[in-house]
């Protein structure tokens, strides 16, 4: 085995790279941004006494989590408009999917972490005449929520990595890009070496980070 | 507009579908053994006491977990043969970086069931004169596994969905065969919502399943 | 102890600011109150005692709503709380709830301070975020009451940092600074320490001296002298007996009472 690597025709294209990074990016902010405020939603629904909104979300959260997300992503790009006569572009049916997606994880995030607050956070709430909406604003999120962040992190990993699967519908992100170039440069080794390491430099920070608060948790706990 | 639903195509071809989920069955079952043997063998070597196989076995595990599957699945099936002039077959490089891939998982959730051992054991296996090894296959891996069985199975569920990725590779698990099914009968909505219940399915009733087998745990557990 | 029952308001004259009539709540097929019937006058301080399961606390988280009655009728001021439903459950619009427990303040056995707020915000919150004051105006008032409480000092503490006693008196302060007309003390002394008990004491019988309406569920039955104008003893959800201190603590009639109050037996006034 004698392969010599050729990374600099890669690195000399890596304005294409680039581009696609971008798209990679904004894929990931619509969707997670999207999905930390309406999992929020659907979580209490989840963990509603109510009948049909608990029916509803438990329905929702099951089907997204139970189905692989590239069917989801094929869905709603070449599914859906033979029912609804719209056809989303590639990068919407994509943010779509992929927001939709993470939504169903989130709400069990919010849902468990809600939960996991003390009862009496919520009496001594109603007990001074606060409303549910104040309840959750005031007391519930903002106690909850350094709990859940490192949940949230991992979740955002798993976003991040999700969003590579939007280049089989077309949608020019990293991944997509990459395959353009390994077929231009006849390089395959190379390019997906290269756009691997490109989403570890991305997403490890992010592991890291989980890790930490993960840690910082904990030892505030005991 | 009234779209009119016709389930035909998806009847007539039922039988290519199943061929489809067969195939995804396969390729799971085969990527789940050989990423647990994976997994446990990183896991090992990342809480060895030599530094030398401690520390690659964590970067392989930190490098799967943190990269896209895609990337892997087009690294081993476009790649890998470049590099060793042995061309693979879809299922092989899909179940090269499926197993890879999810053993880096695996070994995670190994890891931290090992470690979950109250430290007493540890410490009362070496008193008596035990070696690593001995110790944790006679000590720390019994006492481990069953708080393991639980990530296991749900890890094993992602993979399943993963699978579903060997259809970029050309392999006929059901996505692909979906996929070749939509444009021979322009039934998009028909196929790809069939396939979507077929998945949903499988996992919806192994993680019920899931469920079922934690519930006997806790319970053997509490006694 | 200061002697406050000399300044206790004759109940008979004052209209009634709390009204419970046939009072009801069931827990699944457990009834735990079968019909309470209590009228509070202005003024008037309650002691509630009972053994445990005998549905003292119950009775109190019933009357701000922390529990849904089954059956009944809770009367503020001579205005019914919700309207009766099926089954005789009383439903009640949120809203209404909210006013009603701006209006009845409760003090809990655990505290339930917010533990991501000083104790100065923990005090503001209601009046800031419920009655939608300004926080000029809301701080200016905690302070007060915090040092009503004894605890000025602490303002900018988190709660996790203080004793139990001194967090339930921040808990107080709290209760107050709503300028509730009714308060609730349900088991305040019960989870803490028994050298933090008597600083609580304090600061709740400083209270009764401002002719406050309070009631109080306890197992301090030296306390329970001292504060109460009226004593009540609960048994398997009814009122077994009531009246002053001296007639229910010291010559109690019902036997169950009498029985209750032997199991004490480090009980002296």
């Amino acid at each position: 085995m004698n392969y010599t690597f050729q990374f600099g025709e890669i690195l000399a294209n890596s304005d294409l790279l680039l581009r696609g990074l971008k798209l990679t990016i904004l894929l990931f902010a619509i969707a997670f941004s999207g999905a930390l405020v309406c999992g929020l939603f659907i979580g209490l629904a989840r963990g509603s006494a109510l009948r049909v909104p608990n029916l509803i979300a438990t329905a929702y959260i099951e089907i997204f989590r139970n189905t692989p997300v590239l069917v989801q992503l094929i869905w709603f790009y070449y599914a859906l408009p033979a029912l609804s006569g719209w056809q989303p572009s590639a990068f919407t049916a994509a943010a779509l999917g992929l927001f939709l997606n993470t939504s169903a994880y989130c709400a069990e995030i919010w849902r468990a972490g809600l939960q996991s607050l003390p009862a009496g956070q919520w009496e001594a709430g109603r007990a001074i005449g606060m409303s549910e909406w104040q309840l959750l604003r005031r007391v519930a999120v903002p106690q909850a929520f350094s709990r859940m962040v490192p949940a949230f992190t991992n979740r955002g990993v798993e976003l991040a990595k999700m969003t590579s699967i939007a280049s089989t519908i077309t949608v020019q992100e990293l991944m997509y890009e990459a395959k353009m170039l390994s077929t231009q440069t006849f390089l395959p080794l190379e390019t997906f070496t290269i756009v691997a390491v490109i989403y570890f430099v991305l997403i490890y920070p992010g592991t890291l980070a989980a890790y930490a608060l993960e840690r910082r948790l904990n030892s505030k706990g005991a | 507009m009234q779209y009119v639903w016709d389930f035909r195509p998806v009847w007539l071809n039922f039988g290519v579908l199943l061929e489809g989920l067969v195939n995804t069955l396969k390729l799971s079952g085969f990527s789940i053994g050989l990423g647990l043997a994976i997994g446990l063998v990183l896991a090992m070597g990342r809480l060895a006491p030599s530094r030398i196989v401690s520390i690659p076995a964590t970067a392989i595990i930190e490098f799967y977990r943190n990269t896209p599957p895609l990337v892997h699945f087009f690294w081993y099936f476009y790649g890998l043969p470049i590099l060793t002039g042995i061309s693979l077959t879809p299922f092989a490089a899909a179940a090269a970086a499926l197993s890879v891939q999810s053993g880096a998982f695996f070994a995670e959730v190994f890891r931290g069931g090992i470690i979950s051992v109250d430290r007493g054991q540890w410490e009362a296996g070496r008193a008596i004169g035990m070696s690593h090894v001995q110790l944790m296959r006679r000590i720390i891996l019994p006492q481990a596994f069953r708080r393991m069985i639980p990530p296991l199975m749900e890890r094993s569920f992602e993979l399943v969905k993963t699978t579903s990725l060997a259809a970029t590779l050309t392999y006929g698990e059901l996505v692909y065969k979906a996929m070749v099914l939509a444009t021979q009968t322009y039934r998009p909505m028909e196929i790809y919502s069939t396939v979507a219940v077929m998945f949903f399915t499988v996992l919806f009733v192994a993680s019920l399943g899931m469920r079922a087998v934690e519930h006997r745990l806790a319970r053997r557990a509490a006694r | 102890m200061v002697d406050v029952t000399s300044a206790s308001v004759p109940p008979v004259l004052a209209p009634p600011v709390l009204a419970v009539e046939g009072l009801h709540k069931s827990f699944g097929s457990n009834e735990v109150l079968k019909g309470i019937d209590l009228k509070v006058a202005a003024g008037e301080r309650i002691a509630i005692l009972g053994s445990s399961g005998s549905g003292k606390s119950t009775l109190l988280r019933c009357i701000n709503f922390m529990e849904t009655p089954s059956a009944g009728r809770i009367a503020l001021d001579g205005t019914s709380i919700g309207v009766e439903g099926r089954g005789g459950a009383i439903t009640a619009r949120s809203g209404e709830l909210r006013r009603l427990r701006t209006r009845v303040g409760m003090i809990f056995q655990q505290f339930n301070l917010f533990p991501h707020m000083t104790v100065l915000e923990n005090v503001m919150e209601g009046p800031v975020t419920v009655k939608g004051m300004n926080r000029k105006e809301a701080r200016a008032t905690a302070q007060d009451y915090l040092k009503r409480v004894g605890l000025s000092d602490k303002a900018e503490q988190y709660p996790q940092r203080l004793s139990g006693g001194q967090q339930q008196r921040v808990a107080i302060a709290r209760a107050l600074a709503m300028e509730p007309e009714i308060l609730l003390f349900d088991e305040p002394t019960s989870s803490l320490d028994p050298e933090l008990v008597g600083e609580v004491l304090d600061v709740i019988l400083g209270l009764s001296k401002e002719g406050r309406t309070m009631l109080l569920v306890t197992h301090e039955l030296g306390f329970a002298y001292h504060f109460a104008t009226r004593v009540l003893f609960l048994h398997e959800g009814r009122i077994h007996e009531q009246g002053t201190p001296d007639e229910v603590l010291k010559n109690p009639r019902e036997e169950r009472t009498q029985a209750f109050l032997r199991r004490f037996s480090a009980f002296h006034f």
